[in-house]
């Protein structure tokens, strides 16, 4: 990890350059620059395809990217080193699309497992810790149930409390309501918006576009694998400057 | 170490253990053959049959498929001379195998012709086909996809199985082998060489059976 | 012919006889119990340094996996006879017993690892994603959450191949191990009708087969049962080839 005076500026994750692509080829990313501050609440948002999940992949390390550079808190993570990869995923946790919780543990144990056995706290301390989250997101009655046990806006809500259990310093959001019932999207929506209140880092790809816009303090447009428009909600969706952006958002608004 | 390696004359001997591995050959391919068409038979007898028929032949299967072959094999071999039936060794290795294979082939046989009878006939129905449509174009193919891996498996399987033929004279790939091995004293050249032999024999025969599932049957079958 | 049997009967049936009898059964027992256990731990390690995917390793990967081809395709006689005769090579007088130990642990671990394998392909890429991030690590991953996952996949299989296994040392006797195939040889040997003999043995091996096959057939449905949330592919009658 190359060593650099820290920026004077409160800018937690510099994304500069960064392209990628999977083994079959065709660029995913295509020279991605995205700057993210302290506390921010930053929204992806675009077409399918466009390379929005893929962006969260490379960041937290299960894509590598082809070119580029990434900075947490202005020290470059070289993402061929082990341990920068470690030190990252120490610092930036996820919640995925398809909640992706450990089936053969219990809520209580999914959101605990990791502090208790990777981190080495002690059991008791994770276990009030992971109980109190669970709750936090209103799944005090369900630490002992099984992810197959559980609807999926409650899966969700344990895979949200399982990356909190991690004390990230951002928090990355992969279309987290995408593949729930609607019934179910606001529980997951009211949870996150609880968490905005704590003044947590969070990058989030979404395609609800009423809570984008509500929750955001920066949009991010991205289509074809590049940043087409950056810049508050009220800007990206009621005045885009960018073609292309503008074609987007009429189509979502006329829906 | 006290053992030197002569593989140069241990090579000697490789067209004879190619000879064995020939009887092997044609012992495997008789004797799982004819029991592959038993099973069949045994297989439809079982599904369709009355209650006495179902019962003799689930009692055959459980009987061969929960007793070592080796056991049988010396039950034949020791006990018929008794009741005054002599056969050469071969012919018992061979009805052995032929008990054996008939037996694991139906348990297989039958469990791929139950699996066809619920979801494919009423699919079959549905699109009104006949009893004898049914049986061409829903069963059969549907039974060969479903069996080939297993059937071709056990094929394997009975290859490796027919060693025990060398404890009875049999001059088979293992027979000549050990008589090799007692004449020449170079015991671990030779078994490995039959343990290579064996290894090639089973590839090609996985080779070939998965192509041959895939060209026919268009069933994917994994060679390794 | 049977008179020749049925005249034997009170020779045979004897205490003692039964004595060597159940001796026999244990012995056929622990080296099917000792090889398979043995053969199941080191079926994990084998697999689980198969999937390491660092290039250095690649050599010794490639070795792995022509260990499990190769010692799933020699027969249990030739491999008794290739450790008999490389342990006395090595200068190693190994008692019989453990000669057959270790060819059944040998064939045991090529025919496990298939199905540690195909348990470790069952459990989801996702669930490798979720560990990966949090930062499990390689060993962790497999022990908290491929393993316990795909269990219900690796132990029906596993537990046919014990079963198979029971049979398969009866051909440890070719070289002298003192187990219930032996038994029914000396007992033939000294005299004694092969239908009894033979039949015996075969009878024991039957009552020692069968009811394991069927507790199999259960532990495979209460698996199924439980495991329901596991979301991988679960190998149908995975048993039924196995079970040989």
């Amino acid at each position: 990890m190359t060593a650099q005076t820290k920026n004077k500026t409160d800018v937690q994750l510099a994304v500069r350059g960064i392209s990628a692509a999977y083994e079959r080829g065709g660029l995913v990313l295509d020279n991605v620059t995205l700057e993210v501050r302290k506390g921010e609440i930053i929204s992806v948002i675009g077409p399918s395809g466009s390379g929005k999940s893929t962006l969260l992949r490379v960041l937290i390390g299960l894509l590598k990217p082809s070119g580029g550079e990434i900075f947490l808190d202005g020290r470059r993570i070289d993402y061929d080193s082990r341990r920068d990869l470690k030190e990252m995923r120490d610092r930036l946790a996820i919640v995925f699309q398809q909640f992706n919780l450990f089936q053969n543990m219990t809520a209580l144990v999914n959101v605990s497992i990791t502090p208790t056995k990777i981190r080495g706290e002690p059991k008791a301390e994770a276990k009030a810790r992971a109980s109190a989250l669970l709750r936090r997101v209103g799944l005090g009655d369900k630490l002992a149930s099984y992810p197959d046990e559980l609807s999926g806006g409650q899966q969700q809500r344990v895979a949200l409390a399982r990356a909190l259990a991690l004390q990230p310093e951002i928090l990355l959001l992969d279309e987290v309501t995408s593949a729930l019932d609607p019934e179910m999207v606001n529980e997951v929506l009211d949870a996150i918006r609880a968490l905005a209140q704590d003044g947590i880092t969070m990058l989030i790809v979404s395609h609800e576009m009423a809570f984008v816009r509500e929750i955001s303090d920066r949009v991010v447009m991205m289509a074809d694998g590049a940043v087409v428009e950056t810049g508050p909600p009220a800007h990206i969706f009621d005045a885009p400057k960018t073609q292309r952006c503008r074609e987007f958002v009429s189509k979502i608004l006329r829906h | 170490m006290d053992y030197t390696f002569q593989w140069g004359v241990a090579f000697k001997y490789l067209p004879d253990l190619l000879g064995g591995a020939w009887v092997t050959f044609h012992l495997t391919f008789i004797g799982f053959w004819i029991g592959l068409a038993a099973a069949v038979f045994l297989a439809v007898g079982q599904t369709y049959g009355g209650r006495g028929l179902r019962r003799a032949i689930s009692a055959y299967v459980v009987f061969f498929t929960n007793t070592p072959s080796l056991v049988t094999a010396f039950f034949i071999f020791y006990g018929l001379p008794e009741v005054g039936i002599l056969w050469s060794p071969y012919v018992c290795i061979l009805v052995n195998l032929i008990l054996n294979a008939a037996a694991f082939l139906t348990d297989v046989i039958r469990g791929g012709v139950a699996s066809v009878r619920i979801a494919e006939m009423e699919a079959a129905e549905t699109l009104g086909f006949s009893m004898l449509q049914k049986i061409r174009y829903v069963i059969v193919p549907h039974i060969a996809k479903v069996l080939y891996a297993p059937i071709s498996n056990l094929y394997i399987v009975f290859i490796l199985g027919s060693a025990l033929a060398a404890i009875f004279g049999v001059e088979e790939l293992t027979g000549t082998a050990f008589n090799i091995a007692s004449d020449t004293f170079r015991t671990i050249e030779i078994y490995t060489l039959a343990a290579g032999i064996y290894v090639a024999m089973t590839i090609i025969a996985s080779t070939i059976l998965a192509l041959a599932g895939r060209w026919a049957f268009r069933v994917k079958a994994r060679i390794f | 012919m049977f008179q020749h049997a049925l005249a034997q009967i009170d020779l045979f049936f004897t205490w003692q006889n039964g004595i060597l009898w159940l001796r026999a059964m244990v012995t056929t027992l622990s080296m099917a119990a000792l090889g398979c256990g043995l053969g199941f731990a080191l079926a994990c390690v084998l697999v689980y340094l198969r999937s390491w995917p660092s290039i250095a390793l690649l050599p010794v990967r490639i070795l792995l996996i022509a260990y499990v081809e190769i010692f799933r395709r020699i027969p249990f006689l030739v491999l008794i006879f290739l450790v008999l005769f490389g342990t006395r090579a090595l200068g190693l007088r190994m008692p019989l017993f453990w000669i057959a130990c270790i060819t059944v642990t040998v064939m045991a671990t090529a025919f496990i690892a298939e199905i540690v394998r195909a348990g470790y392909e069952s459990v989801h890429r996702t669930q490798w994603e979720s560990a990966t991030v949090m930062n499990f690590g390689r060993l962790r991953t497999v022990l908290f959450v491929v393993l316990p996952q795909a269990w219900t996949v690796i132990i029906p299989p596993a537990f046919s191949y014990f079963v198979m296994f029971i049979k398969e040392t009866s051909l440890a006797s070719q070289v002298g191990v003192y187990e219930l195939m032996q038994t029914g040889k000396y007992f033939n040997n000294v005299g004694i009708s092969p239908f009894l003999a033979f039949g015996t043995c075969l009878l024991i091996y039957f009552a020692l087969s069968y009811p394991l096959t069927r507790l199999g057939w259960h532990i495979e449905r209460r698996l199924k049962h439980r495991f329901r949330r596991i979301a991988g592919p679960v190998l149908p009658s995975a048993s039924v080839t196995a079970s040989l």
